[in-house]
């Protein structure tokens, strides 16, 4: 009962209310994930490994060949940084939307639509997982000995390069989680094919992007713009000319690539949004 | 279904019907095996992308493998993917988390054996909608090695048979950990990660280095998705597939064996609440 008074005073249109009703919300989650300690120390344990796991399939891949479509393992460990930490904050805060086809199959999203705040909004703060945070650190990890060991000169532009490559990738790996959320509500069962994208996506990201075939490069070069997360922006900070169709100077479009991405995404959700009937109850 | 032998054995008649009941069961997510054949088959030429260039920049060959047959090996292995549970995940899990297992304990079948049948039925169907596109994917649009004598197939099929019935008792014993521990996402998480690398998802595991193919062949990961890829294809054969399916024999026999006494352990720590 407390909570159910505690949710309707959070909601009252004071002045700034909004705002502190998201703090609460979010500071709950975290309390709530921090009180199961076992589970949430093997919680942080796997999303570390994930990490860990995710950069050995990009190593054991260049240790059995030295270079791949004419990279070296420590240029990659750029583009993997830059990628994968821009995925894992993506996931951090847009992750939890790979779960609305188990709301929309049981019902449960029409509770969403009760509260004054905004739906795609509540889906996010409703699950931020810390865990995620132990991935992060991984990507954080593979960026810097990426710079060391290309002997990258940290002058401006570096920098520059660096937070634009970052702030684009998590754009971009954000938007892509919010289109699949609108998918999902075509879909509901077939969520999994949605998984082909983004995961997919990620997939690609950490991948020398001059390896693929024609139609690969369009779908994860340009339309769902994964190069721009971490290849085009490695291509800059080594000033390496890129393979054709891929210039190194496309990298400086990131946030443009961020902005297409971020209209496909609003569109799918508002399409889902609109399609959606609600579950009886 | 025609009944085989088994049903002449009364006491292995009620896990034949779980198994054909799993099959059924999982004919009716049919808009789920779709959307799980466009993920197999983006990252399917994902990696065709990938592992071409790396056999073309080891000069045509790379350990044994050359295009036609790493295109065997990424079709066959993304085919098996609907079938081999590498997520962790099962219903058994679910069951041992909202108590409802407890009440499985009162029917007159084992619950290890009848989970586990249940998910092999479930998994031998996934392999219509998925397993067998992925594979006419590869043949017809890429273009990959296949055997010409009918050894492979037939060893291959057994093999493919026990890489599911191994996945699916491995991920068992992720379930039942849930009888000790209230919250097993990170277990499952763990048991996702480690098994697709290990099991040869990515890259095969003979292109790992020595140390790392040691640690992989000591888990039961290979026996699921590696080895029956490499019996199919034919990247081994004679003594050496033998070998494949004699090793995934002996991790179906320890984690049988596991599964066996971990529920019977945790039986007894059950506790259900409410009434």
């Amino acid at each position: 009962m407390a909570e159910v008074r505690a949710r309707v005073r959070l909601a009252s249109p004071e002045p700034g209310g909004d705002l502190r009703a998201y703090r609460a919300v979010l500071a709950s989650r975290i309390r709530s994930q921090r009180s199961y300690r076992l589970g949430f120390s093997l919680d942080l344990g796997a999303s570390l490994l994930v990490g860990v796991i995710e950069l050995a399939e990009v190593w054991v891949l260049f240790h059995s060949v030295g270079e791949l479509g004419g990279f070296t393992f420590g240029q990659m460990l750029l583009v993997f940084g830059l990628a994968d930490l821009a995925f894992s904050v993506a996931d951090l805060v847009f992750g939890h939307c790979d779960n609305l086809p188990t709301y929309l199959r049981a019902g449960t999203l029409d509770v969403f639509y009760l509260r004054p705040q905004p739906l795609l909004l509540q889906l996010i703060t409703s699950d931020i997982s810390l865990r995620r945070l132990a991935r992060a650190s991984v990507g954080l990890v593979a960026l810097v000995a990426g710079l060391v060991v290309n002997d990258v000169d940290l002058g401006p532009r570096t920098i520059t390069i660096v937070i634009l490559a970052l702030v684009s990738g998590v754009a971009i790996f954000a938007a892509m989680f919010v289109w699949a959320a609108g998918v999902q509500f075509f879909l509901v069962d077939g969520a999994e094919a949605t998984n082909a994208f983004v995961y997919g996506g990620r997939y690609a990201s950490s991948q020398p992007a001059s390896v693929w075939s024609r139609p690969v490069l369009v779908l994860f070069g340009f339309f769902f713009p994964m190069t721009f997360a971490g290849f085009l922006p490695m291509l800059l900070l080594l000033d390496v000319a890129g393979p054709d169709w891929l210039p190194a100077s496309l990298g400086w479009w990131a946030p443009a690539m961020a902005l297409w991405t971020w209209t496909l995404a609003l569109l799918s959700w508002r399409l889902g949004v609109r399609h959606y009937q609600g579950a009886g109850g | 279904m025609s009944a085989p032998d088994v049903l002449r054995y009364p006491r292995a008649r009620p896990y034949w019907r779980i198994a054909v009941a799993g099959f059924r069961r999982q004919a009716t997510y049919r808009l789920a095996a779709l959307g799980g054949l466009t993920a197999n088959a983006t990252f399917g030429f994902l990696k065709v992308a990938v592992l071409f260039a790396a056999v073309d920049a080891a000069g045509g060959e790379l350990r044994g493998y050359d295009t036609a047959l790493i295109s065997a090996y990424i079709w066959v292995s993304q085919g098996l993917l609907g079938s081999v549970n590498l997520m962790g995940r099962s219903d058994a899990a679910d069951r041992i988390k909202d108590g409802s297992i407890a009440v499985e304990f009162l029917r007159p079948v084992d619950v290890h054996l009848s989970a586990v049948c249940a998910e092999i039925g479930q998994a031998v169907f996934t392999l219509l909608p998925r397993g067998v596109p992925s594979v006419l994917i590869g043949v017809f649009v890429v273009g990959m090695a296949v055997p010409d004598s009918p050894w492979p197939y037939l060893l291959g099929s057994i093999s493919v048979l026990l890489g599911i019935a191994v996945s699916a008792a491995t991920a068992y014993l992720v379930a039942v950990v849930g009888f000790w521990l209230v919250d097993t996402r990170g277990v499952q998480v763990l048991y996702m990660v480690v098994s697709g690398f290990l099991a040869g998802l990515y890259v095969p595991i003979v292109l790992f280095p020595p140390w790392l193919l040691a640690v992989a062949e000591a888990t039961p990961f290979p026996s699921m998705l590696m080895y029956p890829t490499d019996v199919l294809t034919g990247r081994v054969d004679g003594v050496d597939a033998l070998v494949h399916v004699g090793a995934q024999m002996w991790w179906l026999a320890v984690v049988l064996t596991l599964g066996q006494i971990l529920t019977r352990a945790g039986r007894r720590t059950l506790e259900v609440q409410g009434g």
